[in-house]
């Protein structure tokens, strides 16, 4: 198992290292210590890997991230997991601004809180927090889940697209067009699913509200044709 | 963008080390702000005395300024030189006429701050040299905030750099761009401050001092400026006995607060705290918007 210390390695050296794994590598499992807050850590890492990062970090952890299990065993800065493909990223502490922004795909779980714009404009990745989300999360949203454990911030869900987004605790505001819906089965059984991805055993899905688009901001209504112009 | 960091001293013993841990912290923020970069350092108190900070272009122009505005004065004041810098000390009765002299009579200095223990330094170049020219790692104090710039709003000048100081053992720090400023300043000017520069922070820490001079604690105008002030900010302002942080409702500037049973710190990012002592141990969290967060003793 390569253990790279960040005292003493170059970030790019190790993000170099990072991005060279391919599919059925030996070095399957990887260790970093000392990363006094960088940024740009393991970004970019496109193999079936384990990386786990001992402290906390700075900017854009784990951007981009593909295929790789990433686990951050401390804070995070603002831009985790942005734009992840696929995989998944572990944060045990906090999580600062729009973590997982514009993510693709992949499961993103923060043990701790998360700050604002958390998802803003995801695009299909799955998000679980534990602890609390700050405002202007999921603005503009289009796909994939959010999942709350704790209390959501004002403006919620602003200008949300197709994204679900599903909150245990309070939402201090919803944002425009944004609304609470019904939870049905399929709901409860997905966030479920999604609770029990993130090792969360002491929370039941039954507990959490639905919120998503109201779908009037952005949907062509012929009675409106003449605002268009 | 700009770097921020500032360290509120709580256990006594830590004092001596202010200097250094706030260069190291400093240090982390080069690549936030690279054209300048200042500190305010809050030293023992000296009650019944003022320190004066001045600047010069040219410190051989500091030479016999000591005897002449002690002649003037007609009382005795001590000087400390430091680069582009000097601190005079003297009897607080003879502040405000030591201010008038030195306005009148030497041009080619300009006051940075004035209180009984604030001290500050600020100048154009990569911060770490700034902080080396200054000594900044021998200074010892219970409180330090510094800055490294990154210009925007104006040109990058010895008085565009950050703290800025305009009441008595208060300077403001800023990560931003206020919008408003203009109109505020023409505000303020009716209300009879003064403006060293065109830069948008000089006037966020004018505000500051003109609401505490009507009667309102720092957090009371901290919480008033969240009406007042249009545009993005993340502040840390320092007071002579206090510490206080405030980021505007938008919150796009960072912020990271650290504390534990030895100080308060902050960073524009957790790099600037790494190097403090116990900082594993440390309570570490993002300040909300829109809140005001004090400390003082």
């Amino acid at each position: 198992m390569p253990t790279v210390d960040l005292a003493a390695t170059e970030l790019r050296a190790l993000n170099q290292a990072l991005h060279e794994l391919s599919d059925g590598t030996n070095e399957s499992r990887w260790e970093i210590v000392n990363p006094r807050g960088s940024h740009a850590v393991a970004v970019g890492v496109n193999a079936p890997v384990e990386i786990d990062i001992r402290g906390s970090l700075g900017y854009y952890c784990a951007g981009m991230n593909r295929r790789a299990k990433i686990t951050v065993h401390g804070s995070v800065g603002p831009g985790v997991a942005e734009n992840m493909m696929s995989g998944e990223v572990v944060v045990k502490g906090d999580a600062s601004q729009y973590a997982g922004a514009t993510g693709q795909g992949g499961l993103l779980v923060i043990e701790g809180n998360a700050s604002s714009r958390c998802g803003i404009s995801m695009k299909g990745i799955d998000i679980v927090v534990r602890g609390n989300i700050g405002h202007m999360s999921a603005f503009m949203a289009q796909a994939g889940h959010l999942v709350v454990c704790g209390n959501a911030g004002d403006a919620l869900g602003d200008s949300i697209y197709e994204a679900k987004l599903f909150v245990r605790g309070s939402v201090k505001s919803l944002g425009a067009d944004c609304i609470e819906k019904p939870m049905r089965p399929e709901h409860i059984e997905v966030v479920a699913k999604l609770l029990d991805r993130a090792g969360i055993t002491d929370i039941k899905a039954q507990e959490f509200r639905r919120y998503g688009s109201a779908r009037k901001l952005y949907n062509f209504n012929i009675d409106h044709a003449d605002a268009y112009g | 963008m700009c770097g921020i960091v500032g360290l509120f001293i709580k256990d006594k013993a830590l004092e001596p080390q202010l200097g250094k841990l706030l260069a190291g912290m400093l240090a982390t923020m080069c690549d936030r702000g690279p054209d300048s970069a200042g500190f305010a350092v809050y030293g023992s108190d000296e009650s019944g005395s003022r320190k004066i900070t001045v600047q010069s272009p040219d410190p051989a122009l500091f030479s016999g300024l000591d005897a002449a505005l002690g002649d003037a004065l007609g009382a005795k004041l001590q000087m400390t030189v430091r680069d582009t810098h000097a601190v005079l000390r003297l009897e607080a009765a003879q502040a405000d006429q030591a201010k008038q002299l030195l306005r009148e009579n030497y041009p080619h200095l300009r006051v940075m701050g004035v209180g009984e223990r604030i001290e500050i330094y600020k100048e154009v170049g990569y911060p770490t040299g700034v902080a080396e020219r200054f000594g900044l790692a021998s200074m010892s104090g219970s409180h330090g905030i510094g800055h490294t710039r990154m210009a925007t709003e104006s040109a990058v000048t010895t008085m565009g750099a950050h703290p800025f100081s305009t009441g008595s053992d208060q300077c403001l720090v800023h990560n931003g761009s206020l919008s408003n400023h203009n109109n505020l300043r023409r505000e303020l000017k009716h209300g009879g401050m003064t403006f060293e520069t065109e830069n948008d922070t000089e006037v966020a820490a004018a505000y500051l001092t003109a609401q505490m001079d009507s009667g309102l604690s720092l957090g009371d105008a901290l919480q008033k400026s969240l009406d007042d002030l249009d545009g993005f900010y993340t502040f840390v302002v320092g007071t002579r006995d206090g510490f206080g942080v405030l980021r505007d409702p938008i919150a796009c500037k960072p912020a990271v607060l650290a504390e534990t049973d030895q100080y308060v710190a902050f960073g524009s990012e957790y790099r600037a705290l790494v190097g403090l002592p116990d900082i594993d141990g440390a309570k570490v969290w993002e300040p909300e918007p829109a809140t005001v967060y004090f400390w003082g003793r």
